[in-house]
């Protein structure tokens, strides 16, 4: 990351690099492609924004706020089975409810996280992630009786959305409503990035000694924004429930807390576009690999990722942003 | 009180297999700041490695072990000078990404030449079974991987505290910059003592296979208890390997012993609070 | 329910071109497994039982070419296992979905092969209730109580009066937990201690020593296949617990031929219950076991084998009888009470529940000239899953 320059006019500068560019625009009608050119691959479009979505949080504390997690699937996973149990124990199937909800006790749970999560670094604070993910698995696997265990939550069944829009095979609306709500998740990412708050998250990232030398609360920050990276995590995962109908313990695995990292930094970090290129990228690549190979596809994804590092050091939207000679 | 020193005993050999197969990532980590993931690959080369060493070329079990080892230690020279070497500047989210992509290629490798089926090893009949010590059954096995542990970490430790390049690899642990002030090679040093630490991980695949078996899943299974000793130990400190691991292995299985509701929790329940408690880990000093 | 008709009408309409657009002559198959990940060796097998099912009939079948589209779970992933089967459908346009080694699996399509209406086959996945999720599928592998209650019936006949359970914590294992003890106390019998192992545990010594601290006289043990068996197996004998002092019951993955080879003698005696036994002396079975190890590097089949095996002949079987018609509705109907002999033994699909009736055989550990062997001692004919209408 090349050091922001001073600028005299800190809100001008914020301003600017909140405006729209060309780029955007044509990013987000390419992402109505689907609906034309891959008709029947609605279904994994659906998926990728979903996981565009969890990626988009990570990014907002790995990215911006420099602290490395292998355990967010801890959060995803809330939000799948707050909505799943809605659904299968309390009968209420209501979407747009019911994302809100997968939020807020993703969000909550992140925040009381966010304590210990503050006062670790490096190592620790990777393993300790790691660990509270792990436990929140075995505890979920424990609670068979409410989660379902291994063989998932049965009876998990959406209501139209809005009363209108029934969830159908060809995931015309799963697409359209993950869609909208990863653009109303990107939007508020993109609103907070830009924000001063944003900006004293890079400052913690950069130099974390420096940050209460020019009166900045870092750790109040930093708990901040692990409440909503945590929240954002929970409504990917409450929308995953919404458009497969089914949970199972595998929204809390450490896998998924591996792939979300892994697609990020393929993408490239602290870029917020980054993620949701990480995870198009990651999961087409997958879908095709073992469309042709069921057996050996992850052989080629390894290989992906060992180019990307060796010869795109900065993701791959680093490399085409150096490529077209843009700054961060 | 017997049933208490088999649990002990059990969990200590346990504890000292997740020791051989961590201790060098510890070092290499604490020297270079060098994440890397796929320590568990090498463990698993040293397991296939063991199993082709006895079932192609018929060659005893003792013989196996220090195969294993050398052929995970070469390998390790081979990619840190092609591959790793690059990559010690390049941040540690692409040293994440480019070994988690080792990980993934291992996997796929073992897969294809030897299929994802469990790979037994025969064991030679004088360590098979128990013996009786004042009335308890010990595992032979297990004493065996005790007193593999024990020798390793003597050595270990007399090497570092005693030879010359045990003390280069303590200097460059310490402060990697002074050290190559002093007109230390550090990357030279560094590709030796990986090559050490991989060719243990390599062992320690072997040593595994008899406890918790051998297929491709392997590398990425054990990353996570790998991850979880060092971090609890600390970098850089072969103490801290061992008594993280020790802590580990007897937390596990006195704890699946006396309250097994929660057997499943406790290591995460060890891990999360020691770093908490101290960050570092219990001997880490950075 | 009229929005689905509704529906149902819409997607017959938007397929009938993707049917088109295939050659008219194929019936495709879409084979949903965990190909990759930690469960990659059931696939593996299941898939070669498939395959071999395919090379020795032929891949003509009443006219139409068979095709098969494998789809990666990578592991037991029900909102993937949904996805791959929807993609199936409205891309692909199979025919018939198949495969499911793992529950999650099969739980997550359930609901596609109903919307689609098409037939699903579950050549493993091994819960009771997995039939139970859509009136398209039907079972061709095993199901946990099926194997696992006569099994404590016998057991307690066979005259042990006390058993300690030890099974892996997840959907599998408590069935078989639940199962055994059912039988086994229903004939009399008491459970003195249960436990559960985590399913990924890679060290067995703590839970082997409760059991030996409560000294039962017989411990029953289900584990996944794989490294744990043999883990489990070997802890047993460090602590001295083994037959004739201590009877050992487990589900037939305990003692599968990997596990036999690195347990050694310490394996004899165990007793084990199982669908399908590799030995069994019967021409059908032996030409199946020749032939698979000949096609597999010397690999033996297993139970993910026979039921890909036994899947195929039935979609075969129900294909012939339908002359071609790939309907879910006609595909089922065929498949209700179809009987065959299959390498394991006689079996049949119950027209009730459309889950599989068979024959299970308890099986003890022997040497064999200097093999060692899981040697029937005892058959238990046409047994139906016990679960079935009581919950």
């Amino acid at each position: 990351m090349t050091p922001l320059a001073p600028t005299a006019a800190p809100h001008a500068w914020l301003a600017r690099q909140s405006r729209w560019s060309w780029f955007e625009v044509v990013f987000w009608l390419a992402t109505l492609l689907p609906f034309f050119l891959f008709p029947t691959y609605l279904t994994l479009a659906s998926q990728v924004a979903i996981a565009a979505l969890f990626a988009i949080s990570v990014d907002l504390i790995l990215g911006y706020a420099g602290i490395v997690t292998l355990g967010h699937a801890l959060f995803f996973g809330l939000g799948a089975y707050t909505v799943g149990l809605l659904s299968a124990r309390l009968g209420w199937g209501e979407p747009i409810s019911g994302l809100l909800l997968a939020g807020a006790v993703a969000g909550l749970v992140g925040f009381v996280a966010s304590y210990l999560i503050v006062r670790v670094q490096h190592l620790a604070l990777i393993m300790v992630t790691l660990g509270l993910g792990f436990l929140a698995y075995e505890l979920a696997n424990a609670m068979t009786w409410l989660t379902g265990g291994t063989d998932g939550l049965r009876g998990v069944s959406m209501w139209q959305i809005v009363g209108t829009f029934r969830f159908d095979l060809w995931g015309y609306t799963a697409y359209t409503y993950s869609l909208i709500v990863l653009f109303l998740g990107f939007l508020v990412s993109r609103t907070i990035v830009n924000s001063s708050f944003g900006l004293a998250l890079r400052g913690i990232r950069e130099n974390v000694t420096r940050m209460p030398a020019i009166g900045s609360d870092h750790s109040w920050h930093l708990r901040k924004i692990y409440t909503i990276s945590a929240a954002l995590a929970g409504v990917a995962g409450g929308l995953l429930t919404q458009t497969t109908n089914t949970v199972g313990l595998d929204v809390l695995s450490f896998q998924r807390s591996a792939d979300v990292v892994v697609m990020l930094i393929l993408g490239g970090t602290g870029r917020l576009y980054g993620a949701i290129l990480g995870a198009i990228i990651f999961l087409v690549a997958r879908d095709q690999l073992a469309g042709v190979n069921p057996q050996y596809w992850y052989f080629w994804i390894g290989l992906l990722l060992m180019v990307v590092v060796l010869f795109m050091p900065k993701g791959i939207l680093g490399f085409l942003a150096k490529l077209t000679g843009r700054r961060d | 009180m017997s049933n208490l020193v088999i649990v002990l005993f059990d969990g200590f050999a346990f504890g000292m297999l997740l020791f051989v197969l961590s201790v060098g990532l510890s070092v290499t980590l604490g020297m270079m700041n060098f994440i890397n993931l796929a320590h568990g690959a090498f463990g698993m080369l040293g397991g296939y490695v063991t199993v082709l060493v006895m079932r192609q070329l018929g060659l005893p079990f003792i013989v196996a072990l220090p195969a294993a080892f050398l052929a995970a230690a070469a390998l390790s020279i081979v990619i840190e000078r092609t591959l790793f070497r690059r990559l010690y500047r390049a941040g540690e989210l692409n040293q994440v990404l480019f070994t988690i992509g080792i990980v993934f290629v291992a996997t796929a490798v073992a897969t294809y030449f030897f299929g994802t089926v469990q790979q037994p090893i025969r064991l030679p009949a004088w360590l098979r079974g128990t013996v009786e010590i004042g009335g308890i059954r010990f595992g032979t096995y297990r004493l065996f991987l005790i007193a593999i542990a024990l020798a390793i970490t003597a050595l270990l430790v007399f090497g570092i505290e005693r030879t010359r390049l045990g003390a280069q690899i303590r200097a460059a642990v310490d402060n990697q910059r002074v050290a190559q002030g002093l007109g230390l090679n550090v990357e030279q040093i560094f590709g030796i003592t990986f090559a050490l630490g991989s060719g243990l991980a390599g062992l320690g695949g072997a040593l595994a296979i008899e406890i918790v078996g051998l297929d491709p899943s392997f590398a990425f299974h054990y990353l996570v208890y790998v991850l979880i000793v060092v971090s609890v130990g600390g970098l850089g400190s072969i103490t801290g390997s061992f008594v993280g691991a020790a802590l580990l292995g007897i937390g596990d299985v006195a704890g699946k012993y006396f309250v097994p509701e929660i057997g499943s929790f406790l290591i995460y329940l060890i891990l999360v609070a020691v770093l908490l408690w101290r960050p570092l880990g219990l001997f880490g000093r950075r | 329910m009229k929005t689905k008709m509704m529906f149902a009408t819409i997607l017959a309409a938007g397929l009938s071109w993707s049917v088109h657009a295939g050659a008219q002559e194929t019936v495709k198959i879409g084979v949903i497994l965990p190909y990759s990940g930690p469960f990659a060796d059931a696939a593996n097998q299941l898939q070669a039982g498939i395959d071999l099912y395919i090379a020795k009939h032929g891949s003509e079948v009443a006219g139409k070419t068979i095709e098969l589209v494998k789809k990666d779970t990578g592991g037991p992933a029900p909102d993937v296992a949904q996805r791959l089967a929807q993609e199936l459908v409205v891309r692909d346009g199979v025919d018939i979905i198949a495969g499911f080694a793992l529950t999650p699996e099969a739980l997550g399509a359930a609901p596609i092969a109903t919307e689609a209406q098409k037939l699903m086959v579950v050549m493993n996945a091994a819960t009771s209730i997995v039939v139970e999720q859509s009136d398209y599928i039907v079972r061709t592998g095993v199901t946990i109580p099926q194997l696992n209650t006569a099994f404590g019936q016998w057991a307690f006949e066979s005259g042990v009066k006390e058993a300690y359970t030890l099974v892996a914590d997840y959907g599998p294992g408590h069935d078989a937990e639940k199962a055994f003890a059912a039988g086994f106390t229903e004939a009399g019998g008491t459970i003195v201690g249960a436990d559960r192992t985590p399913v990924a545990n890679p060290d067995f010594s703590a839970f082997v020593q409760r059991v030996r601290d409560a000294n039962p006289e017989a411990v029953y043990i289900f584990v996944p296949g794989g490294a744990q068996p043999a883990a489990i197996g070997k802890a047993l004998s460090d602590r001295g617990l083994a037959p004739p002092d201590t009877k050992i019951f487990a589900q037939g993955e305990l003692t599968h031929p990997e596990a036999l080879e690195s347990m050694g003698d310490t394996a004899k005696g165990i007793i084990t219950t199982y669908h399908y036994s590799l030995e069994r002396d019967d021409p059908l079975n032996n030409e199946f076991r020749e032939a698979y190890r000949e096609a597999n590097g010397g690999r033996s089949p297993d139970l993910f084998s026979i039921g890909g095996y036994d899947g195929m002949h039935l979609i075969y079987e129900a294909l012939k009888k339908t002359e071609g018609d790939t309907s879910g509705d006609a595909l089922i109907e065929a498949a209700k009470g179809m009987a065959w002999d299959s390498p394991r033994g006689p079996m049949s699909i119950d027209p009730e529940t459309r889950d599989v009736v068979q024959t299970v055989y308890i099986r003890e550990v022997q040497e064999v000239d200097g093999e060692l062997q899981n040697v029937i001692i005892h058959e238990i004919p046409d047994v139906k899953d016990p679960l079935h209408g009581t919950q």
